[in-house]
């Protein structure tokens, strides 16, 4: 066997589903049965999830470090407040895309900017520009509503038909929804040869180059498209929750995130989806034990999970699931740690 | 007319504070090439330092700001020895997170020490009001900002070039490998730049509670202008960073004053376009490798 068509027969085998996957959706969707009084706290971890599966694709498959990803989650979350409060797209499902779309067309403005120069510049440059919009929001405040939000938005029903209720179990199947389908285009986009060819420039991409890799055009174009995941998950913020507030431009929002992402695991999806249930459990636990210093134990657990690695981490938590898969499928079945990062 | 001159005084008073806040990061960040994000937090451990010891156990403002610096340096290098010096050699995103970290700890930590409300230090009468110089107002707080961070500046600059310290710590900067083959202690060079850096930082932040004021929250309110300083800087000397605080001070105070509405507006749109046409800073040699 060829050594290109091995490495096109382990990308295929990669790409195909697995168990475990279908059995996480279903367990998600089970969820949405079985806890009936959570909804609220759910819708908020599928937000958290979408908003994480979308640094993902920058940073775990593209290597791009961001301190600002908050940026595109704030405009889509304005952007879906102000089309529900103007009246100017009723339809939730509409206003979620067009939102996303004009957090879309800010991530490919600044993308160009972000290709430029190295991880420092790109870390300034990204937070600059998380800075310089909420700056903006606060100026023009007779559109935004400055520190008090945007107040008074009213959600029509989806599709005309099925109006959000009190208790968010709309919202959260909603939202259910939205993700998984973002989640099957990332799949998607990740598994494909355009998926493959940004590993090879996180990996290096002065090699990648050498290969005949358009490297700036693919970092623009997933940059792009990550800024439209996070312009969804903002503008699904704003639809659940009917608030949009300052803060969600704030720097603790893309940190957070991090943290988020970091938890679950880089460079494989359901690292974000993972990580947003487990910061949130986190959070919930520190707020129970202490109201109102719960960010000194969440910094306390980032120091942690950096100073024993990364790697390492992962690998301690997978042990026992590839104790079981062994036993069960035999010595090759295992679930792999996921890749190293920038 | 005199206003302009008072604006451009106080600016420089600014611009003189931001370089003694962060001219320790220059060094880490600059030089040592990791990247400190909670560098204000050590800034923010001297205020606090100097505020109890001069609100609440009567010191002398004066004695009080050395204390300041030596107990932000004894954080710094207990730190260095225990933590940072494992992560030098790890990436950009470890380092970033690690430093995050802390710096959320550091605001949960004073928080929880001394409240989440603002601080100010009891100045002596001397150092209160302003005079007139020529018909133009000069606050006499920013005076003496001014005096003692321009003789820093200069000491800096001095121990940088002439000392032997000084030319220890460029040449582990420039080479570690070859600097260690020359008999220099490279980690204990940089565990004391690390530590002066935090030092400086800690004093900066005395001196800045009565101009910015003094909160829980100053790592993350004044983050993004120590990096500001540094990435526009540059690092391939003191002067870049120097430059670049005066520049972002002036920029700040003037900024604030002739267009109120914009607010931070300005200072972050000239930082992205800096950054664009520079992308390794206004002077000098790029400051990641």
């Amino acid at each position: 066997m060829s050594a290109s068509s091995d490495v096109g027969y382990h990308a295929q085998r990669q790409a195909r589903w697995h168990y475990g996957e279908a059995a996480f959706w279903l367990i998600v969707l089970a969820c949405g049965f079985v806890f009936p009084s959570r909804y609220l706290i759910m819708t908020d971890i599928l937000r958290l999830a979408l908003f994480a599966m979308s640094l993902d694709l920058i940073l775990g498959y593209a290597g791009i470090v961001s301190l600002g990803h908050a940026a595109f989650f704030g405009v889509g979350a304005y952007a879906a407040g102000l089309l529900a409060l103007h009246g100017i797209i009723n339809e939730p499902v509409l206003a979620l895309v067009v939102a996303g779309l004009v957090a879309m067309v800010l991530g490919f403005a600044t993308s160009f900017l972000v290709i430029r120069g190295v991880d420092l510049t790109r870390l300034m440059v990204t937070l600059g520009i998380a800075l310089l919009l909420e700056a903006l929001a606060e100026r023009f405040s007779n559109i935004t509503g400055g520190t008090d939000g945007l107040q008074g938005i009213e959600m029509q029903p989806i599709f005309g038909e099925i109006p959000f209720d009190m208790f968010g179990k709309t919202g959260f199947f909603y939202s259910l929804a939205v993700l998984f389908l973002l989640f099957l285009f990332a799949r998607r986009v990740v598994h494909s040869p355009f998926g493959l060819s940004l590993r090879a420039i996180k990996n290096n991409p002065l090699r990648a180059a050498a290969i005949g890799i358009p490297v700036n055009r693919r970092l623009i174009a997933i940059y792009t498209l990550a800024a439209f995941y996070a312009g969804i998950a903002g503008a699904l913020f704003t639809q659940t929750t009917a608030i949009a507030s300052l803060d969600v431009f704030a720097f603790e929002r893309s940190a957070d995130l991090m943290l988020v992402l970091v938890i679950g695991g880089t460079g494989y999806l359901y690292g974000g989806l993972i990580g947003a249930v487990l910061f949130r459990m986190l959070q919930e636990l520190f707020s129970t034990i202490t109201p109102q210093y719960w960010q000194f134990w969440i910094g306390l657990v980032l120091v942690a999970i950096v100073l024993i690695g990364r790697q390492r981490l992962h690998r301690w938590m997978l042990y026992v699931p590839n104790l079981v898969i062994r036993q069960i499928a035999g010595r090759k079945a295992v679930v792999a740690a996921p890749e190293s990062d920038a | 007319m005199t206003s302009i001159l008072t604006n451009l005084f106080d600016g420089v008073a600014y611009g003189m504070l931001l370089f003694v806040l962060a001219c320790g990061l220059a060094v880490t960040l600059g030089l040592m090439n990791f990247v400190n994000l909670a560098h204000g937090a050590f800034a923010m451990a001297g205020g606090y330092v100097c505020m109890v010891l001069v609100n609440r156990m009567g010191w002398p403002f004066f004695a009080a700001l050395p204390l300041a610096f030596v107990s932000s340096a004894a954080i710094g290098i207990v730190l260095e020895r225990t933590l940072y010096r494992h992560l030098y050699t790890r990436s950009h995103l470890d380092q970033v997170l690690f430093t995050i970290g802390l710096t959320f700890m550091s605001v949960a930590a004073v928080d929880y020490i001394q409240g989440s409300s603002r601080v100010f230090i009891n100045l002596p009468a001397a150092l209160q009001g302003q005079f007139d110089l020529f018909g133009v107002g000069i606050g006499r707080y920013r005076l003496m900002i001014i005096v003692i961070c321009g003789l820093l500046t200069i000491a800096l600059q001095m121990v940088l070039a002439k000392t032997r310290f000084g030319s220890r710590l460029r040449a582990a900067v420039d080479d570690p490998r070859a600097a260690s083959g020359f008999g220099i202690n490279v980690p204990q060079v940089f565990a004391f730049t690390f530590a002066f850096g935090c030092g400086l930082a800690g004093l900066g932040g005395a001196l800045s509670a009565e101009i910015v004021g003094l909160d829980p929250y100053f790592p993350l309110k004044f983050m993004i202008y120590f990096l500001i300083v540094v990435t526009v800087g540059g690092s391939s000397s003191i002067t870049g960073p120097f430059l670049a605080s005066l520049l972002l001070g002036i920029a700040d105070v003037a900024g604030k004053y002739y267009v109120p509405k914009m607010g931070p507006f300005v200072i972050y749109t000239i930082m992205i376009v800096i950054l664009i046409w520079r992308p390794n800073g206004l002077f000098g040699r790029t400051a990641a490798r």
